[in-house]
């Protein structure tokens, strides 16, 4: 259980600033999802948490205690890196047991901790073997494992999933799902850059962009009221549709987005008139992908059940009304 | 149907595609090692056949094809005298093998390990990042890649009695009192070769052990600082670990080399009976002494026992050549 408080922290390495300037309030027991493009600095963010990269100035506090300066292992964190980081010569118990054992505990309270967070995990059967024996899956499990051991007061995930194949990813994430509930006392820190795993995972989430936080809100809330541009187009899958130009002008905007389940194929008054460039179907939903001659990327529409359109068919297709975000030309959005 | 027969064509012919890919690189495997065995036949294994037997007759250095066989005579024979005492002779019983013999295991033994030892420390420090650090990787191997010859010369001037350098240095500091002749003394001789060696060779081990630490992989560190683990624990538990392979064939090289040391103890010391090794005393038989056969079973004998060890040492230190257990 921790509440870490970051107040204007920087980090830069050499010449290159890499963090500058976040503020950020991480409560109690919290699932903090840092979401953003490769290089926005949020497994930066991330080290500086943990202690495994100085900070540059500014102050991080745990539960009000300041950190700037404290080891990685007087920080109470565990963390669960992307590529595992287990220690290859050892078996599965001796590195979950590894920690507890520089600490001095008993073999009883070992043995029972490192047993207690195998079968939460069902790593039990592997615990005598070493970590090249397992696969990418049971490696990744064997390392929230040790995390789970440390008894922390903060989880941090550096991309933990990155490395599993589509199937593993989504059953890992399930896992760590389960493990908060299960250990909701634990704050945890998460950093992906797939906004799928945010959106699914987090309490909240934290959306950075060039070293700066762009929005700090709950999964719905950043779906609902992106606060920028960018926002509205890094949440949602597929990315949502932005239009500029006499289209955007006529709502009043610079720019206009609307997420592909917010537009029906309609004719009504207002419709977009193009032709279908190429349409997918998943099965659940149909992608239609509409060329509605202003440009730029084609406009993705969402259909429920399989739908199938042929290439170059005219189409015409209309945003549902209210479900239209305008943003103005700083990429913010316009209220009135 | 059409789907299926597909498939199934390609289950069957799966495995003979396999087996072909496999003959062929069999194939050119073999291509590729026959230059080098044929070498080795010609340049290693015919002189080592020729050395054992040679070993076993009675050759002498003018007569190389009139000699004749002995069977194990050079190594060991006795003769009964009328007294009824019996007098053994040969290899196994001649004092000046066994001291060479001792003399090299001790140079072998202390040379590896403080080579190791002094190698791994420099290994760590040149595994750091510092500025320069590429010179000072260039920089440090210099003195392996000097000629040992040249080497041994240059430093039996430095420690020479009369006019060295070392003899100038450490009186003007207070260290000794007298001019000391370090390498013809008996009790220094071994120590001088000692120094110059590992002089020579720690280069070598620190480079074998930096390319292992190298494959360490920085994240393991990274989680060690979380667990919290000191940094000397660290470098027992984790870094130890994890470079014991490479350290182990590093190890084995120098110990072969060590145990073959001629050159360096040639030039440095001779005919120093406290530097003498197996293969200077061989030498000396099979060219200087006109015992060509003595020499030979000399020769095998150091052959027979850098085999042993060696095996003995794969085995115990479960040494792998492909790069570790990980």
């Amino acid at each position: 259980m921790a509440h870490i408080e970051l107040k204007n922290i920087k980090k830069s390495f050499g010449l290159v600033d890499v963090i500058k300037g976040v503020d950020l309030e991480i409560f109690s027991g919290e699932f903090m999802v840092f979401v953003g493009p490769s290089g926005c600095g949020k497994s930066t963010l991330l080290r500086l948490m943990a202690g495994l990269e100085d900070i540059t100035s500014g102050e991080m506090t745990f539960d009000g205690t300041l950190v700037n300066a404290l080891a990685p292992s007087k920080r109470g964190i565990a963390m669960v890196f992307q590529s595992y980081a287990l220690y290859p010569h050892m078996t599965v118990y001796e590195n979950m047991a590894f920690g507890m054992e520089l600490a001095k505990s008993s073999k009883e309270a070992i043995k029972e901790r490192v047993e207690k967070a195998a079968e939460l995990l069902q790593i039990t059967p592997y615990l005598a073997r070493l970590p090249k024996q397992l696969s990418g899956g049971q490696r990744q499990r064997v390392a929230i494992g040790r995390a789970i051991v440390r008894d922390p007061k903060v989880f941090l995930f550096d991309e933990p999933l990155s490395n599993l194949d589509a199937a593993l990813r989504v059953a890992t994430r399930l896992e760590i799902a389960k493990l908060h509930h299960q250990m909701n006392s634990s704050t945890m820190v998460y950093v992906t850059h797939d906004q799928v795993e945010a959106m699914t995972l987090a309490d909240r989430i934290c959306v950075l962009r060039d070293g700066l936080v762009e929005q700090v809100g709950t999964p719905l809330e950043l779906y609902e009221n992106p606060q920028s541009l960018f926002v509205a187009g890094f949440i949602g899958s597929p990315k949502m549709n932005f239009l500029n130009g006499e289209i955007a002008s006529k709502f009043g905007a610079n720019t206009i987005g609307v997420r592909s389940e917010h537009i029906e194929i309609a004719d009504r008054e207002g419709a977009w008139k193009g032709k279908v460039v190429h349409s997918e179907s998943l099965g659940s939903d149909s992608y239609v992908y509409v060329d509605i001659g202003v440009g730029g990327d084609p406009v993705i529409v969402r259909q429920e059940g399989t739908h199938l359109h042929q290439p170059d068919a005219a189409i015409s297709i209309a945003p549902i009304p209210g479900k239209v975000y305008r943003f103005d030309k700083a990429g913010k959005p316009v209220r009135n | 149907m059409t789907a299926e027969a597909t498939a199934g064509t390609v289950v069957r012919t799966q495995p003979q595609i396999q087996s072909e890919l496999m003959k062929s690189r069999v194939a050119a495997a073999m291509w590729f090692l026959v230059p080098m065995l044929v070498a080795l036949a010609i340049v290693a294994g015919w002189p080592l056949l020729r050395t054992i037997y040679f070993s076993l007759t009675n050759t002498s250095l003018n007569n190389l094809y009139g000699g004749d066989f002995v069977g194990f005579k050079n190594y060991l024979s006795w003769t009964t005298l009328k007294s009824g005492r019996t007098v053994f002779s040969g290899l196994l019983v001649d004092p000046a093998w066994w001291n060479a013999v001792g003399n090299t295991l001790r140079f072998a033994v202390i040379s590896v390990t403080l080579e190791t030892v002094i190698g791994m420390i420099v290994a760590l420090v040149l595994n750091a990042e510092f500025k320069g650090r590429g010179i000072v990787r260039a920089a440090i191997l210099i003195p392996w890649a000097i000629p040992t010859i040249v080497s041994a010369k240059m430093w039996s001037w430095m420690l020479n009695d009369q006019f060295g350098i070392i003899n100038d240095l450490f009186l003007n500091l207070g260290i000794i009192s007298q001019k000391v002749a370090w390498t013809a003394t008996a009790d220094t001789a071994m120590t001088a070769v000692l120094i110059v060696d590992i002089w020579k060779t720690t280069p070598f081990m620190a480079l074998l052990i930096l390319a292992g630490l190298q494959m360490v992989p920085k994240d393991v560190y990274e989680a060690a600082k979380i667990d919290g683990v000191h940094p000397v624990k660290v470098f027992f538990k984790v870094t130890l670990p994890l470079v014991r392979p490479a350290v182990m064939v590093a190890v084995i090289f120098r110990l072969l080399d060590a145990m073959r040391i001629f050159d360096l103890i040639y030039v440095l010391t001779p005919n120093s009976k406290a530097t003498k090794t197996m293969s200077v005393i061989s030498r000396e038989n099979l060219f200087d002494f006109d015992k060509f056969a003595y020499g030979s079973a000399q020769s095998t004998l150091l052959f027979l026992m850098i085999a042993v060890m060696t095996g003995l040492y794969i085995w115990l230190g479960k040494v792998r050549f492909d790069g570790g257990d990980r």
